[in-house]
């Protein structure tokens, strides 16, 4: 039987904020254990909830930069379970009314543009951590990360395969970092992603059952751990079984997912309005000041790059990958003017590369736009090959300084002088008579020999498509 | 709307509280009580009325994003029972 995939995703977006989402606590990564867990993160009597304004204008700033509709009112929930890194015994969520309602993110795969639906985007809180080992028995709770504001990004279920559920996580990952709001650093837990997986027989109109697989905490992970389950569900439903709804956690070291629940614990969380905080309210005002700071978004910008400079809409994709790097091959383009190929080829090629190497950011690059634009106006005049510019890119990465002093202090100008070419190749030939006769009797191989000699006899720095042309003409007795 | 004993002991366990069978019996009837409450409150017509989510009627004041909090941790943990490097310890939470 055909299968069709079903997929939505639920993404958990960290908000850059300094403080907490209710508290004035620090919010910083990777501090000793509940130093930074106040009075109202650890949920000791008398403490109330007071809500960070930044966080209440990311969400903004997401549903703007998404096309989603702002709520002028919105209300805050609680959601009841226990667990040792809930001090509360509820998270403080948002139910019936989100800060953020539809909206879309188009996802672009194998040159498609495949538009995803929003259901909503709402405001929570984060809870603590819960540590296992090394406590005799015991479990041990940090909760530093307790009341850290969170933006739970709800995907509609319209993507039909594993390969479109991570274009689309790709492309959230890009939005809400572009646009400042989440630092998007998975490994640190910053943007985490759950999968809602069914498989239905092609063609029927009713969703299967789903389970959803949490600890998806990389693209490469995601992908896999949506493959298996898919596998697990077609195979479990073509060998006559059924598909039961439940939690299912992905263990990398294994490559396979497995139930999480068990279906005695069923959750009811029980949510009602929050008596604590009342409702959110967002004027006009506040929202046409966000969309006024907006910057360019990914898309608009893509296309920029193709109507503008003539690229490829492939070279402006990988461009606008991210925000760092697309604000840094615009800074490129303002030194290097009307050479958008060369640009786009150098800064997803070397300047990519050397930053992979080195495991850098682009923002860190040891390599600024102006550099690497006075490297390329070399290129651009003819002064500079490619393997000249290569080792020129490989001295100012190590050790800084100007492409023109470097130019002059290696000896590396490029010869594109036509006369002093002319010389080189007429010595040459007069140095090889034989060689040229037996090129001029067809054996075209030996153009390979002058070519080398000639490379030779200026130390490497002939202009390869000059000295070509050259060589051609003459040995033809031209 | 009556409460059955399962839904109440299915109830109790949500919310984490104890209740020993002999007070099942007298539990279902008290909380049924409170629910045909409910159901007289349900009964009334709220056609066009907007459902009201607090009962004041004031906005959600903002804070600015700033830290004000110190780490008081000494404090905090020298009321609970048992810490260890920093954390707090509490009785094993996985199987």
């Amino acid at each position: 039987m055909d299968w069709e995939v079903v997929i939505g995703l639920e993404t958990h977006a960290q908000l850059a904020t300094r403080s907490k989402i209710f508290s004035g606590a620090a919010t910083a990564f990777g501090a000793t254990p509940n130093a930074q867990a106040c009075a109202v993160d650890l949920a000791l009597p008398g403490v109330l909830p007071v809500m960070n304004r930044t966080a209440v204008e990311y969400a903004i700033r997401f549903g703007l930069a998404a096309e989603g509709v702002i709520a002028k009112r919105s209300i805050f929930a609680r959601k009841n379970y226990f667990y040792p890194d809930l001090p509360k015994g509820y998270q403080i969520s948002q139910y019936e009314i989100p800060v953020v309602s539809g909206g879309q993110i188009v996802v672009e795969l194998e040159g498609l543009e495949i538009p995803v639906r929003l259901t909503r985007a709402h405001l929570e809180e984060d809870a603590g951590k819960s540590l296992h080992e090394d406590f005799h028995g015991l479990s041990g709770i940090d909760l530093n990360r307790a009341g850290t504001p969170l933006l739970e990004i709800v995907s509609e279920p319209d993507m039909r395969s594993a390969a479109e559920a991570v274009a689309y996580a790709r492309a959230l990952h890009r939005l809400v970092t572009w646009i400042g709001i989440c630092d998007g650093n998975m490994q640190e837990g910053s943007f985490r992603c759950d999968a809602n997986v069914s498989v239905r027989p092609k063609g029927q109109q009713a969703y299967g059952t789903r389970c959803e697989i949490k600890n998806l905490n990389s693209f490469r992970f995601m992908e896999k751990a949506i493959e298996f389950e898919i596998r697990r569900q077609i195979g479990l439903i073509e060998s006559g079984g059924n598909v039961v709804q439940e939690t299912r956690l992905y263990d990398p070291d294994r490559d396979e997912t497995r139930s999480m629940r068990s279906k005695e614990d069923a959750q009811d969380y029980r949510y009602f309005p929050d008596p604590d905080l009342l409702p959110l309210c967002i004027d006009v005002a506040w929202i046409e000041r966000v969309r006024n700071a907006l910057p360019e978004l990914p898309d608009a910008m893509r296309r920029r790059f193709v109507s503008d400079f003539g690229l490829s809409s492939y070279d402006a994709s990988v461009l606008t990958a991210s925000f760092d790097q697309a604000q840094y091959f615009q800074a490129l383009m303002h030194f290097v003017q009307g050479e958008a190929k060369l640009c786009a080829n150098w800064v997803s090629g070397e300047l990519s590369a050397a930053l992979h190497r080195d495991g850098l950011e682009i923002r860190h690059s040891r390599i600024t736009p102006q550099q690497l634009g006075g490297l390329l106006r070399r290129i651009q005049d003819g002064t500079l090959s490619g393997k000249m510019a290569r080792e020129i890119f490989d001295a100012l990465w190590s050790d800084g300084g100007e492409a023109d002093t470097l130019i002059e202090s290696k000896g590396l100008k490029q010869i594109s002088d036509v006369s002093t070419l002319e010389k080189i190749v007429e010595a040459l030939m007069a140095a090889h008579p034989g060689q040229v006769a037996e090129y001029r009797a067809g054996k075209e191989k030996v153009f390979g020999f002058f070519v080398g000699h000639a490379m030779k006899a200026c130390g490497g720095r002939a202009n390869p498509a000059q000295l070509n042309a050259i060589l051609k003409n003459r040995l033809a007795g031209k | 709307m009556a409460l059955t004993e399962t839904d109440l002991r299915r109830l109790a366990r949500l919310a984490r509280i104890r209740v020993e069978d002999a007070e099942v019996g007298t539990l279902v009837t008290q909380l049924s009580g409170i629910l045909g409450l409910i159901d007289q409150l349900q009964a009334v017509d709220t056609h066009g009325i907007e459902p009201l989510s607090h009962a004041l009627d004031l906005e959600q004041r903002l804070r600015p994003d700033e830290v004000t909090e110190v780490d008081r941790r000494e404090q905090f943990q020298a009321v609970a029972p048992q810490v260890e490097a920093g954390l707090y310890l509490v009785p094993k939470v996985i199987e």
